[in-house]
């Protein structure tokens, strides 16, 4: 089995009365992006501290390939720390210093980089987090997203092998917020580092992590893929998930799956009651991890938002989109039968043809593969099962494919 | 029951000896670093600035009036004795032995030294000290150790700057407005003065300008252990004790080094 590169072991912090870590267990493998999720306040940020060593475990091990921290000697430690960079949630910039200033003080100080090579650095990452022209203000004459920012440009510049991010992308509009996404995921493939992002943005983050924790009164409820978190059993994850679904409702254009689940519901429930018919279509972007391998995981959340976006604007109004999962969307045809369904689903085809849905267009050498397949509501279906009938071969109606 | 007061007065004991032991390794610490490559110049430069240039116009106004009520006050009291030709000599060795290094010391707490407890203390509360220990950055060589060498420099200039300008302020007052002498007043300051008193107020100077930045420093630094208040009402506490307790500091470390250097 793979060594992790930090694996925190039974880890226990409190202070005063309040346990926030009790017996915390999390690996954090090389390379990947780990989210750790939980409720505010539920210690995640002083998690990832323990992770850095500002803060030190009542009890328990932090190990660095297998190395404990505590047992690390100064010089060790030294190189250990160098790894790092850490994103503050309140971006801790230096106040009374500029914002050029603020980003060039890691090089100025770690570094014998000489002015202009340092210059040349931080001008880059300004350009690439969209910063030019602030210089030489000062924190304080900023916005908050622009701090935020400011505070990635920050971390960033030294290239680190382990960032760790607490709430990056909090308070920021949706662009912005895409585009420190897009960062991040774009940084990782480029340099490979090893992310710990602390977030709420459920289920874009997803987008963009290899492994996601979940932390639950101090302890590791959950630890894996994304794919895996949505899939789980567990009725704490799966509320925590979808409470934050609620609050993120049109999250990249599309209503959640949480939203989705409650439509069908209560359509199951009219066809009960009133015997009126209903259809779903769910349409999967079948390749979605090789679109995330070559383009990226923001190629990946474009391409689900664009065919969501499309289908919407395809369909009548009463019909909705609903996220399910990371690569479908189901759309959901209330007052429709099966071949009703089918013809829509050929209109549908027909018109899509050709469409840029992708926004990305072109990109040679990647082919988008997209499979429709639907089904009419049935009074002896469960929810569970009707989703399975809908996915089943037999309902299979056809495979799409863009190059 | 009666063993209760001694409980706690060993309690507080053991507090304040763990304390100054604290303090005493802060400064030693943010003292050796200031030796260490590359030198902070720059850094220290701006302190020296902040510190020292800043505090100049204060220093002089204390200066001047302190000097000018000592030329009053000892005019009127030698005058019962005849002895108003030494004034020049009651004025310079009050100044350049206590008042000086006490009064600049002083004037200093509450210009930088409540400036810097406030300012470190906000930047440990604002996790900016946090962030500093993120990029191996040693925050006491970062913030501290700077502050401790301008202290180190400023101290004993400001000091001397005070002695000269007081001297300066009982020559007004006695010489321009009472009437002593100008070459009388000045002569006996020559001649009472000796290098004694003038190394004397240089070490308690020295020695002041330890103990305000360091105590001014702590407080600031360890804002975020205050059990008493947190946030924006830690700073202000933290500003406070910083400014009472250096205070304080100064004038009994004043008392024991004048009682040895007497």
């Amino acid at each position: 089995m793979e060594l992790p590169l930090i694996q925190l072991v039974d880890v226990h912090k409190t202070f005063g009365d309040n346990k926030v870590l009790n017996g915390t267990n999390l690996s954090i493998f090389e390379g990947q992006v780990t989210t750790i999720i939980g409720k505010s306040g539920g210690g995640k940020s002083v998690l990832l501290k323990h992770i850095i060593g500002l803060m030190e475990p009542d009890s328990g091990k932090i190990l660095f390939r297998g190395h404990s921290l505590s047992e690390m000697q100064k010089a060790e430690k030294k190189t250990f720390k160098r790894k790092f960079s850490y994103v503050f949630q309140g971006t801790a910039l230096f106040d009374s210093i500029t914002v050029f200033e603020n980003i060039a003080l890691p090089l100025k100080e770690k570094t014998s980089f000489k002015k202009a090579k340092i210059a040349g650095r931080v001008r880059e990452k300004m350009d690439q987090l969209d910063l030019q022209g602030i210089d030489q203000k000062y924190p304080s004459q900023l916005s908050g997203g622009m701090k935020k920012r400011v505070a990635l440009a920050r971390a960033l510049v030294t290239d680190p092998e382990i960032v760790l991010f607490d709430e990056p992308t909090t308070g920021l509009d949706p662009i912005r917020k895409n585009a420190v996404h897009k960062m991040i995921s774009d940084y990782q493939k480029q340099f490979g580092f090893t992310g710990v992002v602390v977030s709420h943005e459920i289920p874009d983050i997803f987008y963009i992590s290899q492994r996601v924790a979940m932390l639950e009164e101090g302890r590791i409820l959950f630890e894996g893929s994304p794919e895996e978190i949505q899939q789980t059993s567990n009725s704490v994850v799966q509320d925590f998930i979808h409470g934050l679904e609620r609050g993120h409702e049109k999250i990249s254009g599309i209503e959640s799956h949480y939203q989705g689940e409650k439509r069908i519901k209560e359509e199951m429930a009219r066809l009960q009651r009133y015997h009126t018919a209903f259809s779903l279509i769910i349409y999967t972007v079948e390749n979605l991890n090789e679109i995330n391998e070559k383009l990226g995981p923001m190629a990946g959340l474009t391409v689900i938002t664009n065919l969501a976006n499309e289908l919407q604007i395809l369909t009548p109004l009463t019909d909705t989109c609903y996220r399910f999962g990371l690569n479908k969307i189901i759309l959901l045809l209330p007052n429709t039968t099966k071949e009703q369904a089918h013809t829509l689903c050929e209109n549908l085809s027909e018109q899509m043809q050709g469409r840029d849905i992708f926004g990305l267009m072109p990109h040679p050498g990647v082919c988008f593969f997209i499979s429709a397949s639907y089904t009419e509501g049935r009074k002896d279906l469960s929810y569970e099962e009707m989703l399975l009938q809908t996915h089943s071969m037999q309902n299979m109606f056809y495979e799409f494919k863009v190059c | 029951m009666m063993t209760l007061p001694v409980y706690a007065l060993g309690r507080q004991t053991i507090f304040l000896i763990r304390e100054l032991g604290r303090i005493a390794i802060f400064f030693v610490r943010g003292f050796l670093l200031i030796f260490s490559f590359p030198l902070q110049i720059s850094k220290t430069i701006e302190q020296i600035y902040f510190i020292g240039a800043k505090s100049v116009l204060v220093i002089c106004l204390t200066g001047a009036f302190t000097g000018m009520v000592l030329g009053l006050q000892g005019y009127y009291t030698l005058v019962k004795f005849g002895a108003e030709g030494m004034l020049g000599a009651a004025v310079a060795l009050s100044l350049i032995r206590e008042l000086g290094p006490v009064l600049s010391a002083i004037m200093i707490i509450g210009r930088a030294g409540s400036a810097m407890a406030a300012e470190i203390g906000i930047m440990r509360i604002s996790e900016q000290i946090d962030a500093l220990e993120t990029m191996d950055i040693n925050p006491l060589r970062f913030l501290i150790s700077p502050k401790i060498a301008a202290a180190l420099i400023c101290f004993p200039l400001l000091t001397a700057l005070f002695d000269v300008i007081g001297i300066f302020g009982g020559y007004l007052t006695g010489s321009m407005l009472l009437g002593i002498d100008p070459g009388i007043y000045l002569n006996r300051v020559e001649s009472s003065v000796v290098m004694k008193d003038i190394a004397g107020g240089f070490y308690k100077s020295l020695v002041f300008a330890v103990v305000v930045v360091t105590i001014c420093c702590f407080q600031g630094y360890y804002t975020h252990k205050r059990t008493e208040g947190f946030g924006a009402k830690g700073v202000s506490l933290s500003t406070t004790s910083a400014v009472v307790i250096s205070s304080v500091l100064v004038l009994i470390v004043d008392y024991v080094m004048t009682s040895f250097l007497i």
